[in-house]
């Protein structure tokens, strides 16, 4: 069964953003990029599908501009086979990552495709769910763990979510969709030597147009502006300070 | 133009949430239909109907709906939208499971976890865990948008809303739903608690969560904690507050052994007041608290308990 993981550039999750003075969008000049968490999840999962012998191959792939080809060495770095790069300078947003995806699912026919649950600049949470949609294929989203049984026609995938409510267990038939969240497991690190051997790893570079999709998002963004600041307060001494300060000043007590 | 409102409901009952998804979709403005889907929801339907603002609520009561799996709610509410000119729910985990799969299948975008309402087409939300809020606009003829509860103050009741029973079952051999394990609590829901008394690392273990559960029965506080407790094992996922848990936003947050990550304060930042407890004075949680209490945890809180 062929595994193919949507992974995605984004801001590094230690940065503190600024917003842009004229406030079209976020500053990103100069700003350390990195692969999403959520992805990094994604890309083990699939490697140690491929290790349990589960997984016969790993297909990493992005849209987005040339620079995140970095993300694609270093899930080929991780254990991903070879890659797929659907270059973009467009603002990409999830429906259009998704219908990206949604050709290329069409293209590999992979038995799982893994995804994050939410990129951690847009905050979206969408991509995983719109491609199962737009492939017909069913989904489980927010998973910490999966289980892949049997392969082919019959194979069936269980999944554990994390629900609000605490966990929820669906059985899906194969192929499906799965989106990662952060307890399914603890991402390793690449390995030098590892590094090395994922520059020489096969690398396509498509554009939308050869896939026949339009990448481009649909919602514009007008403005972004910095939260309002929560004004700093203060360090009371005692426990005792600190009711009375809840009681008499804040009244939430 | 019309709103359909996707009604949040557990074991039988209205949640909370949709109250506060029926304030945004006020604030867009325009005829609010409630959708219930599930199996046996003939009590959340009535609690629905309820609410002040809806006009109608539309039942689909089937086994079909039960769970609320994604492929068959997005196939209804895919199959009702053509009516509507937006469709929304609440930012939890079950409508941000469908409703992305219903606006890819209507080939529109979604607009996530909006926070105001600027006009039909035009919505707050924030970005870059809440670092940065985002003014976007929907160029598409369906809005599809998640709520986030905490930007809207929930509807009252004393609506009396019709409701009516709709027919379309949407089949599907993709899925299953094998079981689940809730959380039992007694206490408040986190969304919807005035107090949640939270704990992190610094807790230690699951065990000395127990000093936690005292002050929140004093207060009648719901109990979260930071993704670093939950990562341990210390409690389950459900009590996870942030970025990418739950978004809070009580009248009083209580932050013990919680050093103030992005990500933790994403979920609770706009809480109305803050108190932190931490050992280290240099902690950022300090930064956003409006009451700071340096101590160690294991002395505070029984003080705490026994003072309140
Ligand atoms: C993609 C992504 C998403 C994330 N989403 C979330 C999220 O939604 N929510 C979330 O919380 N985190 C999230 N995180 C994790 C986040 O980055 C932090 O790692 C986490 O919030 C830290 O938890 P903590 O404050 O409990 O632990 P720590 O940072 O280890 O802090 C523990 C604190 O306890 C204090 N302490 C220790 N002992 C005592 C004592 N005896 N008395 C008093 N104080 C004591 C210490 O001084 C310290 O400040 C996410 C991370 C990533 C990468
Ligand atoms: N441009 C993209 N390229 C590749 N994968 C993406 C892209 N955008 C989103 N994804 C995938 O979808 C997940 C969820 O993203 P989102 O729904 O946009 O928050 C990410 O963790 C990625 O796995």
């Amino acid at each position: 069964m062929k595994v193919l993981v949507a992974v995605k550039r984004v801001i590094d999750y230690n940065v503190k953003i600024r917003v842009k003075a004229d406030n079209s969008d976020v500053d990103l000049t100069n700003v350390k990029m990195a692969m999403n968490p959520f992805c990094e999840i994604a890309v083990e999962e699939a490697v140690r599908l491929k290790e349990k012998g589960v997984a016969t191959e790993v297909v990493a792939v992005t849209v987005g501009p040339k620079a995140a080809q970095e993300q694609l060495r270093t899930a080929l770095a991780l254990g991903a086979d070879r890659a797929i790069h659907v270059e973009s300078d467009e603002r990409v947003e999830s429906l259009g990552a998704a219908k990206a995806l949604a050709k290329l699912v069409e293209d590999e026919q992979p038995g799982l495709v893994i995804l994050g649950k939410q990129a951690i600049d847009t905050d979206n949470n969408q991509a995983g769910q719109m491609l199962a949609a737009l492939t017909g294929l069913p989904q489980a989203t927010f998973a910490s763990e999966v289980n892949v049984s049997g392969d082919g026609g019959d194979g069936k995938v269980q999944v554990t979510r994390e629900i609000d409510g605490g966990l929820q267990t669906l059985e899906l038939a194969l192929p499906a969709i799965v989106t990662t969240d952060l307890r399914l497991n603890e991402p390793r690190y690449a390995k030098l030597p590892d590094i090395m051997k994922a520059k020489k790893k096969p690398l396509d570079v498509k554009t939308p147009a050869d896939l026949g999709v339009e990448v481009a998002s649909r919602v514009k963004l007008l403005r972004v502006e910095p939260p309002a600041e929560r004004q700093g307060g203060i360090k009371v001494g005692s426990v005792d300070e600190l009711v009375d300060k809840l009681k008499n000043e804040a009244k939430v007590l | 133009m019309s709103i359909l409102v996707l009604a949040e409901h557990q074991d039988g009952a209205l949640a909370g949430a949709t109250a506060h998804v029926v304030a945004a979709a006020k604030a867009i403005g325009g005829d609010i239909d409630v959708l219930v889907a599930g199996e046996g929801v003939a009590a959340v339907a009535e609690a629905a109907a309820g609410l002040d603002g809806v006009g109608k609520v539309r039942v689909a009561d089937n086994a079909a709906y039960a769970h609320q799996l994604a492929e068959p709610m997005a196939a209804l509410i895919a199959e009702l939208a053509d009516d509507y000119g937006h469709v929304l729910a609440a930012a939890s985990t079950s409508g941000k499971n469908v409703l992305p799969r219903v606006a890819a299948l209507k080939d529109v975008a979604q607009i996530s976890e909006i926070i105001a309402v600027e006009s039909p087409d035009t919505f707050k939300r924030p970005i870059y865990a809440g670092n940065a809020i985002a003014t976007v606009q929907s160029e598409d003829a369906l809005k599809v948008i998640t709520v986030r509860t905490t930007g809207f103050d929930a509807v009252g009741e004393g609506g009396s809303a019709g409701v009516e029973a709709i027919d379309f079952v949407a089949d599907n051999s993709q899925s299953t739903f094998i079981k689940e394990e809730l959380a039992e609590s007694d206490r408040p829901e986190l969304g919807a608690a005035k107090v949640v008394v939270s704990g992190g690392r610094g807790m230690g273990n699951g065990e000395n969560f127990k000093l936690l559960d005292g002050i929140a029965d004093k207060l009648g506080a719901a109990v979260g904690a930071s993704r670093a407790a939950v990562d341990a094992g210390f409690v389950p996922n459900d009590m996870q507050v942030g970025q990418t848990g739950k978004i809070v936003a009580p009248e009083l947050y209580i932050a013990v052994g919680i050093s103030g990550a992005i990500q933790h304060l994403a979920g609770m930042k706009d809480s109305k007041v803050i108190v932190a407890i931490n050992k280290d004075e240099e902690a950022p949680i300090f930064q956003v608290a409006d009451y700071g209490l340096v101590a160690d945890l294991f002395d505070a809180l029984p003080e705490l308990e026994q003072k309140l």
